[in-house]
This record gives structure tokens, C-alpha cells and sequence, in this order.
């Protein structure tokens, strides 16, 4: 992974002194409130219902068992001792102290870590696919071109202060699992037909009140040009995105407002002046930054089939994890192992400092010390010999980590909700685990196969309910809380936009509609269709007529 | 005189900021040099040219395209912040230096405050009127606050990857 120079080194602690310094302004009174907002927000600090929220930056996914350890000692010293991975592949803490941010940025400082740009109005961390270096899909490795995105954004001055929040993603693989049809920017690393390396550039996706799928402005950007090109794109935005409301100044709206075409033309005429101006990547650069991410010192081994299949018929239990918790690998002899984080009973990416400290540990002894964040909220070993792999799995056992789920029903993406987030209209976690507990039978869960139910509180859709095969968002009718049931999002290639299935639902049934939807598709797959594939067939009137169907 | 902050340093400001409403008549009143509303500029730019030093200034949704033929008649080009957290003017700032290669002053006014300078004087802005009832020798400070940027901007048009790039070669 990227590793540190002592510029980057020094950037960083510069900004612990910055913040520090900010902080007691703001506590002498020199900053009010208001003033302290943005500089708290951009510093990931929001205000919540207990207690701030720090939400820790980690880049595109990645980090180091070092990095881990020190996640569990800041969870242990500065908060009540767990973790929250969110959807942005960030670490999030509930419970810290105002007062002790400086420190606990300090203490992050010292592993190469920060918590720069995670929220307010600013470019947020750049992500990309959970499995970018192994994938036997990929086609180009996204994380160098992640790092320089993200070197390029910190502390851009010009775009510091956008209309709102903007969220970019890298994709280098046939499947999309970075769900770039739904971020500000998406890009898709491409080769043209002479084998150069280049970027399809989509613009204006987004989630939250207004959800649109982003739309293909460029095909074939070369390489050199991307920091001018995204340059082009923040400069159009940061002048012509609307500031009047809040609710209006996404960038999808402005893509929308001038038409794809219309936007396009905007950003190649400003891009025009930048074409060739400095910010023109350079061989030298690309390859430095790549160099952080080659191949691990892999041993030759070959795959081994026959040893795994021997192994699942002793240990079914095995078996079952091996099939959903276990992604193929591109170096033979090696697998990639997701630790599910949707164990029943805990909240939807939530992890304990011990927990921390055990997946640090096993970095170290399965996958080259290093481990990554998914945005889909668990948390993945993506080099691990598959002749350990039996071994791993008793150790994870133990430690809460091989809940069988991944992809299935009860993985489920969830935000915070209104347990912790002030923004909240509902809660999110006490839905999941009821939903998680009414299919906690593994025959079952398994039967219904691949589906991705998703949870947002409000409907800023961070639980990303809009592109969930089954997506539940939180609203408030009245004071009291109610979900609303949309059906056929997806967040892959081809991403579509749920549509809502009707008016929404006390908490209390919620497992029953969830398990009515259930029903529908049971009764009317076919043996090879997967939940979104019945669904695309059948469309929404089956489930509506089963899960508004007046009571006998 | 109210302070303003000018190359670094905190210094007194001598000229004089006519508020967006401002007549003509009222403008050529004022002891001189002035900063005129662009609307005022717009209509009037006949007259205004007799003055031998003159500053605009653009509100936040005025784009600096509007006056880039006119560039030359002005020492100074003021950018309005109504409020700290509109950052349009950071890009009009790179415009002026960048494309149109404007070497008068370029003045923030408005709600200008001490944690907005640092993005300021990377865009390319040189002095700053910061907000009346905060003081601009603690503002002074972020100027300093990083010492390393990666990006390419006006203060340091080389990105750090190119610097980085001579210093190992």
C-alpha cells in the first residue's frame, strides 16, 4: 500500500497543528458555531446526538495491521472501545471527545492516517473495488490512480468550499463493485484499441433526495490528462452548481439543469486551457505511485481444488462459509477472504477494539499485514493461501467473523440511523437485526440466494437503500417512524434506481413485508433468476399485491 | 484607516469600497482611489475610465468573464464573499492569474475570515480585507499554516509530483 514520503508526512501533521489550533479558537470563542461548522466537517467531526462523530479517512479501503492497531487503541482510549465501518470504506468513532480530536488526529498522524475532507462540502474519499490488485476480473489496478486522486484533492484550494459534498470512484474490473454509476464522478479505467490506458468519465450520479445514475461525458480520456480533466469538471461545478439550496447543489443536478451534452461541452471548453498545463500526470509520477501497489511477495503455488472440496466435506459449516465468504484470486494458490461484519445481534459494521486488534493479527499471519475496508460495511483479507484457509476459518469463528452472509439477505448495508445521527427521521440498526433474526436460518438464507438489502435512516441514503435489490428507508409521518419498501435497485454495472413499492410501514411488521417480498420471489423464480432477475421480470405488481393484500 | 492584510503584512488600506448601490455621482464624491460595483462599471465605464486609479469588485455570481477586455483599466479587482463558505471566487481568483494573467490586486472582501486565507492565497489572491470585527494580524497566520501542497495552483504552479520528481533525479 501507499506509503508515506516526508512531504506527505508533513502535510499531514501540518494539519494536526491547524486543527488543534482551530479547536481553541473555537473553545476561546474567537470561531462561532457557525464559523467552526465547516472546519469541523471538513476535519470529518459532525455533531450528533450523544457525542461528536469523527469519521477517520481510510483511502480507497486500505489498511495496514499497524494502522489497525492503532484504530483499536484510539477506539480504547478515546471512545467506548468499538468501531463503525461506513459505506464510504471509512472508520467511524461514536463517542469521542471534542477536546481530544487534536490528540487523536496526533496519534493517527503517527501511523500515516488522517481525517481530512471525510465530510462537509469537499471532495471525500476517493473509493474503488474491495478486491482492486486480485480481482480475476480486473483489468487495470485502480489504487494508484486512487492515490493520486486523493493526493490531487487534499486541500485543493480552489475546491474547498463547493456548493456540497462530492464523492468519486475508481473501477479497473468487468463487474462494477465500486458503484460508479451512482458518485459525482465515476471513473472506468479503459485501454483504447492501440493498448493505451485511459478513463471513461461519468458525472452526476448520486444517491440521497434526488437519486440519478451518472452519465458517460467522455469516453476515452488518456491518462495524462485525468487531474486536468477532473480539474475541468470541480472548476464547471464550483462556479455553475447551484448555492441557493441546499437540496438543488449536487452536482447531478447542474449535469441535469445543462443536459449530459450540454455539461460535457463546458468541461472540454475549460478543459481546453488546462490540456498539457502542469497538472499533466507524468510517467515518473504513475510509476512511483504504483510501485506502493505491486504484487505482494506471492510464493508459486498452485490452486488447490481437490484439498478444499476434501476439507468442506468434513466441515460443512466450511463449506457453506467458503462459498459466500470467499472471492477467487488472481494468483493461483491464493483466495481473498471478506470477514462479515453482519453478525446478528451487532450493528451493521460495527467492530471492537479487540476485533481490531484480532484482524490486525491476522493481516499479519494470513495476508501480508494488510486488510480493507468494503463499502458494503465488512472488511476483507484479500491475499490469504488457500491452504490456510480451513485454519483461518476456525480462528474467525471464534472471533464473530464467519457469519456465512456475504451477498445474502442479512449482509445488509445499514447508516447509523436514528440510534446515533441527528439527521436521522428513523432508526436503521433495530430493522436490521429484526430483519437478520427472521432469516437467521442459514438453509434459508442460502435458498433465497444473491440479494443486497439496504438501509437508510433518512434520506440522505447513506445505508444506500436506493440501489439495494430491497432498499428500506426511515421516514417520519407524524413524529413516529415508518419505512418505506423500494425494489430493483442495484449498485453494479448497469446500476438502477429502486422504485418504491408503495406507502410505507410500521417498524414493527417490517420482517413480515420483508418476508412476504420473500415469498413472491420463492414462489415465482425460476431455477437459475436471483431476486433482482424475478424481479426484472415480473416487475412490482406481484410483491405489492402480496404485501398489501387486506388481512383475512 | 481600517487594516487590511497586503503581501504578507498588515497594513492600512487607502482605498475606498463603494457598496453595491452606489451612484455615480456618489462614487466620483468619494476620496479617491475607489472600488466600484461592477454594475456601476457596466454602466458607467465612460466616466470611470477618467479616473487614473480604479478597482472593481465582483459579487459572488458575477463572473470575472465580464471584465477580462477591461482588465488592463483596473489596479485592483475586489471578490465578494457573502458568506465564508462560498467558494466560487477561489476559481475566479486562478482565472484572472491563470488565463488572463492579471498582476494587479486581487482582494477578498466581504465575509472574509482567518481560515479561508490559506485556499485564498493559493488561487492567487494577495490581500485580503478580513471581516471588521476580527483582527488581521491573527489572520495573518494561516498564511504559514502548511508549508507542502500537492496540487498546482498560483503560489506554487508546479505540482508536489513534478518536485518530487527533480528532487530524487
Amino acid at each position: 500500500m501507499y506509503l508515506y514520503d516526508h512531504y506527505d508526512q508533513q502535510i499531514v501533521n501540518e494539519r494536526v497543528a491547524q486543527f488543534r489550533d482551530q479547536t481553541r479558537r473555537y473553545f476561546a470563542g474567537e470561531l462561532t458555531e457557525d464559523e467552526f461548522l465547516p472546519l469541523r466537517l471538513q476535519n470529518g467531526l459532525y455533531v450528533q446526538r450523544h457525542a461528536p462523530m469523527l469519521r477517520i479517512a481510510v483511502p480507497y479501503g486500505l489498511l495496514s495491521s499497524t494502522q489497525l492497531r492503532m484504530l483499536a487503541h484510539i477506539t480504547r482510549k478515546y471512545d467506548k472501545g468499538y468501531a463503525h465501518v461506513t459505506t464510504r470504506t471509512n472508520m467511524q468513532l461514536n463517542w469521542p471527545k471534542l477536546e481530544q480530536v487534536p490528540d487523536i488526529l496526533q496519534d493517527l498522524a503517527s501511523v500515516q492516517m488522517h481525517a481530512i475532507q471525510t465530510s462537509g462540502n469537499c471532495i471525500r474519499n476517493t473509493t474503488t473495488d474491495q478486491f482492486a490488485g486480485v480481482a480475476r476480473d480486473e483489468l487495470v489496478d485502480p489504487r494508484p490512480w486512487c492515490e493520486l486522486i486523493r493526493q490531487w484533492s487534499t486541500f485543493h484550494p480552489e475546491f474547498a468550499r463547493l456548493p456540497r459534498k462530492f464523492k468519486i470512484a475508481v473501477n479497473g474490473c468487468v463487474n462494477d463493485r465500486a458503484a460508479i454509476e451512482v458518485h459525482d464522478i465515476g471513473l472506468e479505467a479503459v485501454r483504447n484499441s492501440d493498448g493505451e490506458l485511459g478513463f471513461r468519465v461519468l458525472v452526476g450520479g448520486g444517491l440521497g433526495r434526488t437519486p440519478m445514475l451518472a452519465s458517460v461525458i467522455n469516453e476515452f480520456m488518456p491518462w495524462p490528462h485525468l487531474l486536468s480533466y477532473l480539474e475541468a469538471i470541480l472548476r464547471v461545478y464550483n462556479r455553475f452548481g447551484r448555492r441557493d439550496n441546499k437540496f438543488k447543489a449536487r452536482i447531478k443536478i447542474l449535469v441535469k439543469a445543462l443536459t449530459p451534452e450540454g455539461f460535457a461541452k463546458k468541461v472540454d471548453e475549460e478543459w481546453q486551457h488546462l490540456k498539457d498545463g502542469p497538472s499533466t500526470l507524468t510517467d515518473a509520477e504513475v510509476q512511483r505511485v504504483s510501485q506502493h501497489f505491486t504484487a505482494p511477495d506471492y510464493q508459486s503455488l498452485s490452486d488447490v481444488p481437490e484439498l478444499l472440496a476434501e476439507q468442506d466435506a468434513q466441515h460443512p459449516g466450511f463449506a457453506r462459509w467458503r462459498s459466500r465468504n470467499t472471492t477467487a484470486h488472481k494468483q493461483p494458490g491464493y483466495v481473498a477472504v471478506t470477514l462479515s461484519l453482519k453478525k446478528t445481534g451487532v450493528p451493521t459494521g460495527d467492530v471492537s477494539e479487540s476485533q481490531l486488534d484480532a484482524i490486525a493479527d491476522l493481516a499479519d499471519r494470513y495476508s501480508y499485514s494488510e486488510a480493507r475496508n468494503t463499502h458494503e460495511q465488512n472488511i476483507v483479507l484479500a491475499d490469504v493461501e488457500q491452504t490456510k484457509l480451513l485454519q483461518l476459518w476456525l480462528e474467525i469463528r471464534e472471533l464473530g467473523f464467519a457469519t456465512p452472509n456475504i451477498g445474502l439477505l442479512s449482509d445488509i448495508i445499514c447508516c447509523p440511523g436514528g440510534d446515533f445521527c441527528a439527521l436521522a427521521n428513523a432508526k436503521s440498526i433495530p430493522v436490521a437485526e429484526a430483519i437478520q433474526q427472521r432469516f437467521a436460518d442459514l438453509d434459508y438464507l442460502f435458498d433465497i440466494g444473491d440479494l443486497d438489502l439496504n438501509i437508510s435512516g433518512c434520506m440522505n441514503a447513506c445505508g444506500h437503500h436506493h440501489v439495494g435489490h430491497i432498499g428500506i428507508l426511515g421516514v417520519d409521518k407524524k413524529g413516529e417512524e415508518f419505512y418505506q419498501v423500494s425494489l430493483g435497485g442495484n449498485s453494479g454495472r448497469n446500476a438502477s434506481l429502486g422504485s418504491i413499492l408503495g406507502p410505507s410501514f410500521a417498524q414493527d411488521t417490517m420482517p413480515d413485508v420483508i418476508n412476504k417480498i420473500i415469498d413472491v420471489y420463492i414462489e415465482q423464480r425460476t431455477a437459475e433468476e436471483q431476486f433482482i432477475d424475478t424481479y426484472q421480470r415480473i416487475g412490482a405488481q406481484p410483491f405489492k399485491e402480496r404485501v398489501y393484500a387486506p388481512h383475512h | 484607516m481600517p487594516l487590511i492584510i497586503k503581501n504578507n503584512q498588515v497594513i492600512e488600506d487607502s482605498w475606498h469600497l463603494l457598496q453595491a448601490d452606489c451612484s455615480l455621482a456618489d462614487a466620483l464624491a468619494q476620496p479617491q482611489p475607489i472600488i466600484v460595483p461592477f454594475t456601476l462599471w457596466q454602466n458607467h465605464a465612460v466616466e470611470l475610465k477618467q479616473l487614473t486609479k480604479l478597482g472593481v469588485w465582483l459579487d459572488s455570481h458575477e463572473a470575472i468573464e465580464e471584465i477580462v477586455e477591461d482588465l488592463p483599466l483596473f489596479s485592483l479587482v475586489a471578490l465578494n464573499f457573502p458568506t465564508f463558505t462560498d467558494g466560487r471566487h477561489f476559481s475566479s481568483a486562478r482565472l484572472l492569474r491563470e488565463r488572463y494573467a492579471y498582476s494587479g490586486e486581487i482582494r477578498a472582501i466581504g465575509d472574509v475570515l482567518r481560515d479561508q486565507l490559506f485556499f485564498m492565497q493559493r488561487c492567487g489572491f494577495d490581500a485580503y480585507a478580513v471581516r471588521a470585527d476580527r483582527c488581521p494580524h491573527d489572520a495573518l497566520l494561516s498564511l504559514t499554516e502548511f508549508s507542502i501542497c500537492y496540487q498546482s495552483a498560483v503560489d506554487c504552479p508546479e505540482p508536489l509530483f513534478r518536485r518530487r520528481v527533480l528532487k530524487s533525479a
